[in-house]
């Protein structure tokens, strides 16, 4: 089943990338990477992921406007979008919430708790899909 | 010439005069005043220039000799001082708008009504029988024409009573000249052109006369001085008399100098008519030129008089007519006759509007308004009562002159006359010279002074003409008053051997001055006493402050301060000049009572139409006033003088505070920038931070969650945790350092060193990098670059970053950069370029700012602390010196600092 799963990961920083490939990999989703924010629209448009894994500060577009853009369009609001950010503050947050993010986690995160997180979702997104 | 063209002469002359007068208000009107012009002010103080000076001085230079200069020389010594004295008494009169010399004796001394009076009368008394000798001197004129021309009728003219018409003709002039404003500080323009004029045209006269004496009949001085000394009765006229008394000099000199300012109508021209201190400058030289113009021709004319009419059948005084009449020099008579006429004349409208305004202001409005009948009859009408007071007054006191003249004046010549109105105007020196000087000086002894001089004065000088006209028994002249020898008028307490102007003089002005210090000196001031004296004295401290600060506290109703002005100004007229007050003051006009300073601002208005005496009692009427004890009023007074300096202090701070407010927002704007920017690289510095921790602890768990990794996999992942460490140590000591140089905490270890090692060093530090990424560097040294005082390690630092900035943003194999050094006038360049994708010009000076691609995140970010540029900047500005980029996207970037090496 979670072949079947895309999950995107946005991040601007190769060593992170890296590792959460590695995570997601390790799940069994089928895995896309992007190294900032209109690259990852590209893909969004291609791919149409299930769950999205985003940072928020990166060159060109950044997390929020991405988010923001899924979130208001017909054909993608569906997509669950996680921000990993390293901005810890209540305001980052809120305003995370407020363009729409399903979830927001800051980093440093703990790489179980994060992996079973994204499996939680990618149960409703298994379940939603099935009914 | 027969007394009818005589008639017409003067007439005509009259009307022209007025015509002056008229064209020169029409002139202010349109705002092309005359009188703002020095010479005006000048040529009008001639007005000290009677029938006196014109027939009088040949007259006394016969029967004295040289001594008819002395009220002349008087004028011209005072003349400097007048910019002591008499721009103190103007701008005494402007603050407390007063408007005749009794007024001001009345208010210097406590806004006293009986020194206001008795101003007025010694006034009165001394200066009629002067208009009354001026009348004399046209009348007597007038026939002497007139009988030359065979015309023996002229003394029958006007049934034989010339001087009548005269004087009731000058009257209806005077009032014309003096009543036609209502507001007496309004000045008369036209009068005082007009007196300009007439001075103009007696100085004219007078030396056409004298030159037609001295070149025309006789052959120049020379001649006329030559054949006067070989007559011995002559000589006396132009040397000094030898055996001569000094001391008649010094009285003679003394009493005009006081003259000069003290008689009413110099009081008038040369204060109340002053608009512009400034003309005393002219003044102080100009005047006495005029006398000394007027008097070159005096003793020429007098030797030529005596010469001519050697047997004494002509009057001295009538020289000036004679001579030109014995020659039938009609035009020449004619012009002589009429300079006569314009000094008598000019001298009498000035005196005459003097008068008049301190007989209504002193004597005549006290007494109406203190009448609760006269004031309910003339309410509303007040102005018109002003006017109508001084008109009447006009008419009576050249009435009143005219009698003088018809009883006493015929027994005596012009000139002593005026000595004896010179003497009476002189007992005004103590109360003036003090009041202006002196703030001891008070009411009791101003008015015991004068009132002791003025006694004696009449005593000395009045009574013996009156005795002379057979008033009083001659026996007081001969044996003393009561029959005791130590009262004789002409010898009091026995004093002998000075004529008798010194002598009268003498007695009262001591007597005068010694009253007056005495009681100053012995008696208290009231506080409205002290108030006066302290702003009199110190008029040029407090005129600049005494619209506002007046010392007057009490109530009245703003309704009755209004009615009272009502009845001058009109309604129209009072309710702008209150709301422009108000607006000035910030005084709310709508409230019941009224505020202290509109009151005291409400009378001085008043005391401008009405006189110092009657403005008080008016103000008095209609307000509650409160007793202010001396000491409050020096306090206020000082506290208003505090006022006005802690006013000055106060905007020269409110100035600097203004200033220091900018400072301190400018400050606050950079503080609060600062604040922010300490935030924003707090949060910047937390977020790079955490990235390379996220990927440390990320991959650490991977490892240590998958023991089951593929080999080349985790040694990757290991390897990548390594240099994510490297990467945050390398963050946090470039954090620590970037805030030791922004403390100021970071010191420069300098040594000499040579520019080209610090290169050298660097390129090689990176040479691993380098080759690598397939770099040329390529190294352009400046071998003149002298050796200079830098810290090695630091410059090493700001290289090295510059060239991994540039390796980093090269293409790899393409890549190259160029070091240069360069030495130019004292300064050591030293850039790196190389052939990257260049920085956008809106970034270029943004990139030395650190995190600056915190700042804007769609800027591509490059990899690194972030710290590199900033850090840089820094330590270039330690060594005194500055970095900057050139760059062009696209074109690579070139990065150089400057350090100044002398």
């Amino acid at each position: 089943m979670k072949e079947l799963i895309k999950v995107l990961i946005v991040d601007d920083e190769p060593s992170i990338l890296m590792s959460l490939e590695f995570l997601m990999k390790k799940e069994g989703y089928q895995v896309f990477i992007a190294r900032d924010g209109s690259e990852a629209m590209d893909i969004i448009e291609k791919e149409v992921p299930s769950i999205i894994l985003l940072d928020i500060m990166m060159p060109n577009v950044d997390g929020y406007e991405v988010c923001y853009h899924v979130k208001n369009s017909l054909r993608f609001e569906h997509i669950k979008v996680i921000f990993l950010s390293a901005k810890n503050k209540e305001m980052d947050m809120e305003k995370g919430y407020s363009v729409g993010a399903d979830l927001y986690v800051t980093k440093p995160f703990s790489t179980r708790t994060l992996v079973a997180k994204v499996n939680a979702l990618a149960v409703n997104v298994v379940s939603g899909s099935a009914s | 010439m027969n007394s009818v063209t005589l008639t017409v002469v003067s007439l005509l002359y009259l009307m022209a005069l007025f015509g002056v007068a008229y064209w020169a208000e029409k002139q202010s009107e349109k705002g092309k005043s005359l009188v703002t012009n020095p010479y005006i002010y000048a040529l009008s103080l001639a007005v000290y220039c009677t029938a006196w000076t014109f027939y009088g001085s040949v007259g006394r230079a016969v029967t004295k000799g040289i001594e008819f200069v002395a009220v002349f020389i008087g004028p011209t010594i005072m003349m400097p001082l007048w910019w002591i004295v008499v721009r103190k008494i103007i701008r005494i009169c402007k603050v407390q708008r007063i408007t005749s010399i009794a007024d001001f004796i009345s208010s210097r001394y406590g806004k006293n009504a009986t020194l206001g009076v008795l101003a007025t009368f010694i006034c009165l008394l001394g200066v009629l029988p002067y208009i009354a000798i001026q009348l004399k001197a046209i009348s007597s004129s007038f026939l002497i024409v007139a009988h030359s021309s065979g015309d023996q009728d002229a003394d029958d003219l006007f049934w034989g009573d010339l001087a009548f018409y005269i004087a009731i003709v000058l009257s209806v002039f005077t009032i014309i000249f003096g009543t036609r404003k209502i507001d007496s500080t309004e000045r008369h323009e036209g009068m005082v052109t007009a007196i300009a004029a007439e001075s103009i045209v007696k100085l004219v006269a007078f030396m056409a006369t004298g030159f037609f004496v001295t070149y025309l009949i006789f052959d120049g001085f020379g001649d006329i001085f030559q054949k006067a000394s070989v007559v011995p009765s002559l000589s006396k006229i132009f040397v000094f008399n030898e055996t001569g008394d000094f001391s008649e000099w010094f009285w003679h000199i003394f009493l005009s100098m006081a003259a000069i300012m003290f008689l009413p109508r110099q009081f008038q021209v040369a204060v109340v008519e002053n608009v512009n201190e400034k003309h005393l400058e002219k003044a102080i030289w100009l005047f006495p030129l005029y006398m000394l113009l007027i008097n070159i021709f005096v003793i020429p004319t007098a030797l030529g008089g005596e010469l001519l009419f050697a047997n004494n059948t002509v009057n001295p005084d009538n020289y000036v007519l004679a001579i030109p009449l014995k020659f039938n020099q009609k035009i020449l008579t004619l012009l002589t006759y009429i300079g006569g006429f314009s000094a008598a004349t000019s001298m009498i409208i000035v005196e005459t509007i003097a008068l008049s305004v301190m007989i209504s202001n002193n004597i005549v409005m006290p007494i109406v308004l203190k009448s609760k009948m006269m004031q309910e009859r003339f309410k509303g009408n007040l102005s018109n009562v002003v006017n109508n007071i001084r008109r009447t007054s006009i008419v009576l006191i050249i009435l009143l002159s005219y009698l003088y003249y018809k009883t006493i004046a015929e027994h005596y010549s012009l000139v002593s006359i005026g000595m004896v109105s010179f003497t009476a105007v002189a007992q005004f020196t103590p109360a003036i010279i003090g009041g202006i000087f002196w703030k001891t000086g008070n009411q009791k002894g101003a008015l015991i002074g004068l009132t002791v001089g003025a006694i004696l004065w009449f005593y000395t000088l009045v009574l013996p003409s009156l005795v002379g006209a057979g008033a009083f028994p001659q026996s007081i002249m001969d044996n003393g008053l009561f029959g005791m020898d130590v009262l004789k008028p002409f010898s009091l307490f026995g004093l002998k051997g000075m004529d008798n102007i010194s002598h009268g003089l003498f007695w009262s002005l001591l007597a005068n001055t010694i009253c007056y210090v005495y009681f100053s000196v012995n008696t208290q001031q009231n506080s409205i006493e002290h108030n006066q004296a302290v702003i009199f004295v110190d008029i040029f401290k407090y005129s600049e402050q005494m619209e506002t600060s007046a010392i007057w506290r009490g109530t009245a109703y703003l309704s009755d301060i209004q009615m009272l002005l009502n009845n001058f100004f009109g309604e129209r007229r009072t309710e702008k000049v209150l709301k422009l007050f108000a607006q000035k003051h910030q005084i709310n006009l709508n409230s019941e009572k009224t505020d202290s300073r509109l009151v005291a601002y409400a009378e001085k208005l008043l005391v401008g139409m009405v006189g110092t005496a009657s403005a008080r009692i008016m103000i008095s009427s209609v307000s509650k006033e409160e007793k202010i004890s001396t000491e409050e009023v020096i306090s206020i007074l000082k506290s208003s003088q505090e006022l006005l300096s802690a006013n000055k202090t106060l905007k020269r701070k409110s100035v600097e505070l203004e200033k220091a407010t900018s400072e301190l927002k400018d400050a606050n704007e950079i503080l609060k920038r600062t604040d922010k920017l300490k935030d924003d690289f707090l949060s910047t510095v937390a977020h790079e931070i955490r990235t390379p921790l996220t990927s440390i602890r990320a991959l650490s768990e991977i490892v240590y969650d998958n023991p089951d990794m593929e080999i080349d996999e985790r040694s990757h992942f290991l390897g990548t945790v390594v240099k994510e460490s490297d990467r945050l140590s390398r963050l946090i000591n470039q954090v620590l350092d970037l805030e030791k140089y922004e403390s100021g905490k970071q010191k420069l270890d300098k040594e000499e060193i040579d520019i080209q090692d610090i290169v050298k060093d660097s390129i090689e530090a990176l040479y691993q990098q380098t080759k690598e990424k397939g770099i040329k560097i390529v190294f352009i040294p400046d071998r003149f670059a002298p050796r200079f005082e830098a810290d090695r390690d630091k410059l090493v630092q700001v290289v090295v970053n510059l060239l991994s900035n540039a390796i980093k943003y090269c293409e790899s194999n393409k890549g190259q950069i160029i070091v240069a050094t360069h030495y130019v006038e004292g300064c050591i360049y030293t850039s790196v370029q190389d052939n990257g994708a260049g920085i956008d010009k809106k970034f270029q000076r943004l990139i030395f700012d650190k995190f600056y691609q915190a700042e804007d995140q769609t800027i591509k970010k490059p990899k690194g602390s972030g710290l590199g540029l900033a850090i840089s900047k820094k330590i270039i500005e330690l060594h005194n010196g500055q970095i900057w980029v050139e760059s062009e996207v696209g074109h690579g970037s070139k990065f150089t600092f400057m350090i100044s090496v002398v």
